[in-house]
């Protein structure tokens, strides 16, 4: 039974801005669905995004949320859950918004281990401005600046943030919605910096460029190319995101990391209540 | 009461800031202005508050304004280059009127430029340094005293109008020790922004009253609202409707152009006969009371405008004394900056010229002195600098 989740969202804000096929609402479902598996009061959510297609998603949820710059939303959240650590602060962004001009305060908040959790809709391409490419775009892919396709080689976030110190760090599919649910109410409960990558689909841009099909073909490809063993969570089982004639190292799936560190914004207040003892 | 003590202009600051409520600072270190974060760093914690030292500077004001929008007072402070990395987020507060505090100690540029050496380099990029049309409320102390009563004015303005208010002052200013008050800080706990204590059914975070100034509620009382740094309307959310889009930018302006009487402060010094004005701001200030003393002295009728608020500009001011003056030298430690609004306000009623030093050294009195002369009648006088005879009044 898939509960309704739409007490989370502000109908008023509909229609949304993802093309048809996109599968960030998929993503965006999974959270909502964690939310009410955790009985979240939307009061005590803060939803914090920077710039791109799933940054612009927190527009769409009914908490405290706040529409940041390029990049910076985790540095933002950082702020505000110093500020108000009694809130559940959780950022959406993107691979581009994420990885690339936002890659500093990514590493640095998994380093800190602050109470925040971070949901990196991962799509391989910068949508919103058209299809350009990005840190996380498989080499020989085709995006808009990289016409011949792509001779960088991609981010593994996971890996990265596991090196950067993240205390939990799990990566699913838009295929996969329950699986992925799971996985982010998990993230959400972890008590300390949570990484949740989940891959999704471009149709529109980086799917029409590489062949790859419409949202479903995309979406089934990725899942395809997830090898097929065993139980979803911490299975470790691994996905390719590149098409199939893109030979390149896999990505493991499900709960990579877990493990119990002291939380920053908690480290913070009990110096501030030392402090103002002494 | 505190006891009378040697303040560094720098220290001043983070213990205004306490005073006036900050409990937040996010910071990065950066010559001249790293004294502020590591005092903060001590002060802070004793006061219930929060330090954070962030990976850069466009963390540090995003984390200020987040802690902002969470109802506490924030305060950042940086010099030249870290200032330029925090113009986009300065942007972002302004639009989405989150107050909070920056303080840009000036450093000689550009780029790198000489670290430890004064400057008033960033005048222009305190007013126009962020992309886009916005207004600037820019304040510019003269003394460690000034720094601590401006730091407090500063929190007091940021909360009045929703907007981040930014503190410039040079090196000299900020390492300068100084004899002040220091009122003690014993006592103090933490401290939230006042919210409003009555809320309608439906709040719309962005519906201005008569003044222009919309009451900010902070994330976690129980209201939940939208902020963005794309254009919004009343209802916070995103909206490209024209007329919703003028009426934003138009406000953002009027909320603080339409009560320019609560911001704008000028001090001056011995202009009701003076036929010669010199117009300077924080540290060059000092040296100019200096060569208007000395001028006097000579018997030359010249007196000092001083703005303590440098944006918005104290056009007022400055047409007034320009109506009666027959010449204001503007010294800046710069090639020439406010020299330009200087200009434009006095409107061709007396002559404006620049007096800029840019050797990484303050302008000394003389400098300032020998700039006034040419203005003055009838004494011809001896240069301070040239040390020759250099006829008033007439050369001009």
């Amino acid at each position: 039974m898939i509960p309704d989740v739409r007490q989370y969202l502000r109908p008023a804000r509909m229609p949304h801005i993802l093309c048809p096929g996109c599968g960030h609402g998929i993503v965006l479902g999974a959270l909502l669905r964690a939310f009410h598996r955790l009985g979240l009061d939307p009061d005590r959510v803060a939803l914090v995004a920077g710039i791109g297609c799933s940054s612009r998603l927190v527009g769409y949820v009914d908490v405290c949320t706040l529409h940041t710059t390029h990049g910076r939303a985790l540095a933002f959240a950082t702020g505000l859950k110093l500020a108000r650590p009694e809130l559940m602060v959780v950022v959406l962004t993107g691979d581009g918004d994420g990885l690339g001009i936002g890659g500093n305060h990514l590493i640095h908040a998994a380093r800190r281990n602050i109470d925040l959790t971070c949901i990196l809709f991962n799509n391989a391409v910068y949508g919103m401005t058209g299809g350009q490419l990005a840190p996380t775009t498989p080499q020989e892919g085709i995006a808009t600046t990289a016409p011949y396709g792509n001779i960088e080689p991609p981010f593994d976030s996971c890996r990265l943030l596991m090196g950067a110190g993240a205390t939990f760090v799990a990566r699913g599919l838009a295929y996969e919605p329950l699986a992925l649910e799971e996985m982010i109410a998990r993230g959400l409960a972890h008590r300390g910096f949570s990484f949740v990558e989940v891959l999704t689909d471009c149709p529109e841009y980086f799917g029409r460029y590489n062949r790859l099909g419409k949202g479903p073909e995309m979406l089934m490809g990725q899942k395809r190319r997830a090898t097929e063993i065993g139980e979803i969570l911490a299975s470790k089982r691994f996905v390719s995101y590149a098409p199939e004639e893109m030979g390149h190292a896999p990505l493991p799936l499900g709960i990579l990391h877990e493990e119990e560190r002291p939380e920053f914004s908690q480290t913070c207040w009990q110096m501030a209540s030392r402090g103002e003892r002494a | 009461m505190g006891r009378m003590q040697l303040v560094r202009g720098n220290v001043a600051c983070a213990h205004a800031a306490i005073v006036a409520g900050c409990r937040f600072y996010a910071g990065y270190p950066i010559t001249p202005s790293s004294e502020i974060a590591e005092e903060m760093a001590v002060l802070l914690p004793k006061v219930g508050g929060v330090f954070v030292q962030m990976e850069d500077e466009i963390a540090s004001l995003a984390a200020c304004i987040g802690a902002s929008i969470g109802g506490m007072r924030a305060m950042t402070a940086t010099s030249g280059p870290g200032f330029s990395l925090m113009q986009e987020h300065l942007g972002f507060a302004a639009l989405a009127e989150i107050p909070c505090v920056v303080v840009d100690v000036m450093r000689l540029g550009p780029s790198t430029g000489l670290p430890t050496a004064p400057s008033q380099g960033d005048a222009y990029q305190a007013r126009w340094g962020t992309h886009g049309d916005h207004p600037s409320i820019v304040l510019a102390p003269a003394s460690v005293r000034e720094v601590y009563d401006l730091t407090i004015r500063a929190f007091q303005l940021s909360d009045r109008f929703r907007t981040p208010i930014i503190l410039l002052y040079d090196e000299v200013i900020g390492h300068m020790v100084e004899q002040m008050e220091l009122p003690p800080l014993e006592g103090m706990g933490p401290v939230w922004r006042e919210e409003p204590a009555f809320l309608p059914e439906e709040y719309l975070p962005y519906a201005a009253g008569e003044d222009g100034v919309p009451p900010l509620v902070s994330f976690g009382r129980g209201v939940r609202y939208h902020v963005t740094g794309l254009i919004h309307d009343e209802s916070g959310f995103p909206t490209q409707d024209p007329e919703k889009v003028s009426s934003l930018l138009r406000r953002l302006h009027e909320k603080i152009h339409r009560n320019l009487d609560e911001i704008v402060s000028v001090e001056s010094f011995l202009l009701e006969d003076a036929e010669v004005a010199v117009f300077a701001y924080g540290i060059v200030a000092r040296a100019a009371r200096e060569a208007v003393r000395k001028a006097r002295a000579m018997g030359m009728r010249v007196g000092l405008l001083r703005p303590r608020v440098l944006w918005p500009f104290p056009e007022e001011a400055v047409r007034e004394v320009a109506r009666r003056v027959r010449g204001i030298v503007v010294a800046e430690m710069n090639l020439g900056q406010m020299v330009y609004e200087v200009e434009r306000a006095a409107g061709g009623r007396a002559e404006v010229v620049g007096c800029f030093q840019v050797d990484g050294r303050p302008i000394p009195p003389e400098i300032i002195l020998d700039a006034v002369i040419p203005f003055c009648t009838p004494p011809s006088v001896r240069s301070p600098l040239k040390g020759q005879e250099v006829q008033g009044g007439e050369s001009r």
